[in-house]
């Protein structure tokens, strides 16, 4: 199989794997995760095997990496609860807001909404960089906004 | 559409992306960086392995770039990234030679995409002094066979490093330009600035 030079699939997905990874992991994070899913992809990239949905293993690979980091963030919080996220001056506040919640999703819930709504993923994407089917990609969604909802106030 | 949609899809500030391909040379995964700029005879995509600079190639627009990255990442790694900074010697080597203020290439060079006789050739054409010319045939005798001109011919046009192996220099026993990879346009003003022509002028890459 003859795969595309890898700075097309940087050129053609970057910016979604980003906006996934500010929506999902917060803006401290995303570009440390980013870094990782792309050196991830460009280590694993010459022994692929399908290249027929590149977009859906790059959003897989992200969403490993977002997995991780939130594991390793919840390990090293203190007991007493969350992390104090880092006070963000010029993000428009009721922006922040919103994703703030997403983040607070359980993780399907989470990975669901963001590939939905930040990078406008259908449910055939979200299921395919889930691994899950597209059944349980709608239900992922639809759990999620109904969380937020409840939660969300603008 | 409600709120919570209008606020989930309007939310997101637009960062800028991090740069990637700093990282992926420091982790060993920058198989071919490039860069490409632009010279009297026209835009050049330079690409370089860790060993050094491994393609010198035209491009007159952006079918042209894509086709010879997809080659690149055919015969030597789709490990491929934009990384101007890996480039930056063969890139300042380049523009001192078009400014004449350089006559020979100090840049490590990778010549993976060469082989056998082809690279012997191409070697031999590699050390022919900047000002001066050769022939096919005395270019063939020393890559060690007196009657190949013609495959010399082939392995001259089939120059993956042009400019920096300067096959340009190589020219038909009778004095006729012969070939060239980048069209003869670019030959005879290549052989006009090292005899300190004028190269004001640029090649015509429209037709």
């Amino acid at each position: 199989m003859t795969l595309p030079p890898f700075q097309q699939l940087l050129d053609a997905h970057g910016p979604d794997v980003h906006r996934f990874l500010l929506a999902t992991v917060g803006r401290d994070a995303a570009d440390d995760c980013y870094q990782e899913t792309w050196l991830s992809a460009l280590r694993a990239y010459p022994r692929l095997r399908d290249g027929s949905n590149l977009r859906g293993w790059l959003l897989t690979i992200a969403h490993r990496k977002s997995i991780d980091l939130l594991r390793r963030r919840r390990r090293a919080a203190v007991p007493a609860g969350e992390l104090p996220e880092v006070a963000v001056l010029d993000a428009p506040a009721e922006d922040h807001g919103i994703w703030r919640l997403v983040r607070e999703l359980p993780p399907k819930q989470r990975t669901a909404v963001a590939l939905r709504y930040a990078v406008d993923a259908d449910y055939a994407l979200i299921a395919a960089s889930m691994g899950i089917s597209e059944a349980a990609a709608r239900r992922n969604v639809h759990e999620g906004l109904k969380r937020l909802r409840r939660e969300y106030a603008p | 559409m409600s709120e919570l949609d209008a606020a989930l899809r309007g939310g997101l500030p637009n960062r800028p992306l991090p740069d990637l391909a700093a990282a992926a040379a420091e982790a060993g995964l920058l198989d071919v960086g490039y860069a490409t700029l632009d010279s009297p005879v026209g835009r050049l995509l330079v690409a370089g392995t860790p060993q050094g600079v491994v393609r010198v190639c035209y491009v007159d627009d952006e079918r042209q770039l894509e086709a010879a990255l997809g080659r690149l990442a055919e015969r030597v790694s789709p490990r491929i990234l934009s990384a101007p900074r890996r480039l930056d010697q063969a890139r300042r080597e380049l523009e001192q030679y078009f400014a004449g203020r350089r006559r020979q290439f100090e840049v490590a060079l990778d010549w993976r995409l060469t082989r056998g006789f082809g690279r012997r050739v191409l070697r031999a054409a590699a050390r022919i002094p900047f000002g001066s010319v050769s022939t096919y045939g005395r270019v063939a005798a020393a890559a060690g066979s007196p009657r190949g001109a013609r495959a010399a011919g082939n392995a001259l046009g089939a120059n993956p490093l042009p400019i920096i192996v300067p096959c340009h220099r190589v020219l038909h026993a009778g004095g006729g330009l012969g070939g060239y990879t980048g069209g003869l346009d670019r030959k005879r003003l290549l052989l006009a600035l090292e005899q300190g022509g004028d190269i004001g002028l640029s090649v015509d890459t429209t037709s």
